[in-house]
């Protein structure tokens, strides 16, 4: 590693943790412009009883040192105050609770959309326009354009409402699998297109011609010199991958009653659960930037011939 | 004479001047073409694209005009009548069903207009509700993509045509806007926004449009013009470094006739490709947000709005649940078709 390519991480950590401080103080002075303010939801109270809650939440206080309490707590006692509408209990809570079934689902997800992915997508490369590849092609053009929330309907009508094969629920035994299904199809869809054109691109190369020449197996010039290759693309769209399945997972969570940390957020909408709503928020869009961060240096250190800017 | 192969001496023959008819032989009879007629030609020979072009028209047409001659209304609970009870039998009811006294006439010989797909649970005829839905849905993209449009073509152009620390300063807005997560945002901005905004806009005319369609707009506005003004701005960089503007230059022209002869139409294509790629993103994210319950205002039905509400009685009306979502799939599918089709026919240079 060169210190050009040193020089382009640090620049990358520091976007992004830019980022993530843009998030926090989009997402505090959003939710402190609600009108009544972000701790008092929809009912008209008392003077005496919003002045003490005022007190209690800090907010006779100025903005800015509300803001600035809000950014110290979240950053060195990891501290989102406590839930509005879930009383008793912190928001750091509900997340963290929410956030072991939502990893589970999304790593699954994201494991099963890369492994069928590039399956398919080489599969497709290497029967180019025979049945096969076309049969790939449709299918995945189709699952490509459909809304997450609809494959999702659709999927929990057919196998839990008609053939009854899988629980509709998905706190149950056996619940997370259909979401991670529904969550996994899109990437799954994506990452086939990729590899496949990706992989003709490498089939084309000269190297794959002159393996071929020198009597390398097929079998080795398959696996070894073009998959190897055609999969430089699919890193690069792993950021995105988990940034889809992040955003998925919040309708996916919804139909199918997942106790994660994506229902938590729809619930924390409609509840005007505003700490909720900033918490998971913030813990999301920071889970997102680092994921893309993370995707962007190994593409540039995995492919050295990536130039820098 | 045998005619030497190897001599020198000139065929007179062949400089004879040629006749009428040779002439006319030579001349290409193929009327000039421009480059618009050249596209449309290639758009026309890609048989998914015009299917998806024609199947858009058709849909925008009738969530246009069939809801003027349709004889229900969107937010009509047919079981109501002004001065009796509610009458429950027309919640709910299978496609092609009546409710009693609708039925009662039909026995009197009178014909009654059939409810294509049933009625939803307060007895809405469902097929209207989801043509406005449609209708709603294209409005909504259309309308996104144009403030997109407006606002990156505005912003790319002056970046790029300027350049120098306007472009900077620019360009690394544009870099943060970029790398936040947008869907986050966007519910983020809606949740807060339609409650903050409702007493904003009351007894105005936008009040008519609902709380939740403004901060849709404004969402839109604010989030998604990034990658439309870095393509215009990468178009421009590109295009003012290009020989012909720079002869055109070295022969006196003015900026402004450089922008209007060179710049824009070169742009133009561009320009309108990813408009209209940008209108299924945006129908994508207005129901999604819908499906949320941060779309369109209550009664106002929406085609993500019609699915969420359908989730409740999935084992028992899943018809309901099945006709809009097939409905947007179809809209997406088609306008993704038609832009791809639209880019490999005016800019073969994008595709990748």
């Amino acid at each position: 590693m060169n210190s050009k390519t040193l020089l382009y991480i640090l620049k990358r950590i520091f976007l992004a943790a830019l980022t993530v401080w843009i998030v926090i103080t989009i997402t505090f002075f959003v939710t402190r412009a609600v009108p009544g303010g972000p701790f008092l939801g929809e009912k008209a109270l008392s003077a005496e009883a919003e002045a003490a809650l005022n007190a209690k939440y800090g907010l006779d206080k100025p903005v800015f040192e509300q803001y600035t309490t809000y950014l110290s707590d979240i950053l060195f006692r990891f501290d989102f105050g406590p839930s509005l509408k879930d009383r008793g209990r912190d928001v750091v809570d509900i997340i963290t609770n929410g956030m072991k079934v939502s990893i589970k689902l999304g790593v699954c997800a994201a494991a099963i959309a890369t492994v069928v992915g590039v399956v398919l997508g080489a599969v497709a490369a290497l029967r180019r326009n025979k049945l096969v590849d076309k049969i790939i092609m449709v299918v995945t053009t189709a699952f490509v354009s459909m809304p997450s929330f609809i494959m999702g309907t659709l999927l929990l009508l057919l196998f839990a409402q008609v053939l009854k094969w899988v629980p509709a629920n998905g706190a149950t035994a056996g619940g997370l699998i259909m979401p991670v299904i529904t969550l996994a199809l899109y990437p799954a869809a994506y990452i086939t297109r990729l590899t496949r054109s990706s992989m003709l691109d490498v089939l084309g190369q000269d190297y794959i011609r002159t393996a071929r020449a020198k009597g390398v197996s097929p079998v080795k010039v398959i696996f070894g010199h073009a998959l190897k290759n055609s999969l430089i693309p699919v890193i690069t769209y792993l950021g995105p991958m988990l940034a889809y399945i992040v955003t998925g997972s919040l309708v996916v969570e919804q139909i199918f009653a997942v106790p994660g940390i994506g229902r938590d957020f729809v619930n924390s909408i409609t509840n005007r659960d505003y700490p909720l709503i900033m918490g998971t928020t913030i813990v999301l869009a920071t889970l997102i930037v680092v994921m893309n961060l993370v995707s962007d240096i190994m593409y540039k250190v995995v492919d050295p011939r990536i130039t820098l800017e | 004479m045998k005619k030497n192969p190897f001599s020198l001496h000139v065929n007179m023959d062949d400089f004879i001047p040629a006749t009428a008819e040779e002439k006319e032989y030579m001349v290409q009879m193929r009327p000039s073409t421009t480059f618009f007629k050249d596209g449309v030609k290639r758009l026309l020979k890609n048989k998914v694209a015009t299917v998806s072009f024609v199947l858009i028209v058709l849909i925008t047409l009738t969530s246009i005009f069939l809801p003027m001659l349709w004889p229900y209304g969107y937010d009509q609970q047919l079981g109501q009548v002004w001065g009796r009870p509610m009458d429950p039998s027309y919640n709910n009811l299978a496609p092609f069903e009546y409710g009693t006294t609708e039925q009662a006439r039909i026995a009197a010989g009178e014909s009654i207009f059939p409810h294509i797909f049933g009625t939803d649970s307060q007895g809405r005829d469902y097929f209207i509700r989801v043509v406005y839905g449609a209708r709603i849905s294209l409005g909504v993209g259309f309308f996104a993509s144009i403030i997109v449009l407006i606002i990156g073509m505005t912003v790319g152009s002056i970046a790029g045509y300027i350049g120098g620390k306007v472009d900077i300063i620019i360009m690394r807005i544009v870099d943060i806007i970029y790398s936040l997560p947008d869907t986050l945002m966007v519910i983020l901005l809606a949740s807060v926004m339609k409650v903050s905004l409702g007493a904003l806009i009351e007894g105005t005319v936008l009040a008519k449009l609902g709380s939740n369609m403004i901060s849709l707009f404004v969402v839109f506005a604010l989030l998604y013009w990034v990658s439309m003004s870095r393509l215009i701005r990468g178009q421009i960089l590109s295009l003012r470094e290009q020989e012909y503007v720079l002869a055109s230059k070295a022969a006196g022209a003015k900026s402004g006739w450089v922008i209007k002869k060179h710049l824009i139409p070169n742009c133009i294509s561009v320009v309108i490709i990813s408009t209209a790629l940008q209108i299924p993103n945006a129908i994508f994210t207005e129901s999604y947000l819908s499906f949320l319950g941060l779309g369109v205002n209550a009664p106002m039905p929406s085609l993500g709005s019609l699915a969420s509400d359908a989730l409740n009685g999935i084992s028992s009306y899943p018809h309901r649940l099945v006709i809009p979502a097939v409905v947007i799939s179809l809209i997406v599918l088609s306008l993704n078709l038609f832009g791809d089709g639209l880019r490999d026919a005016f800019d073969p240079k994008l595709k990748n």
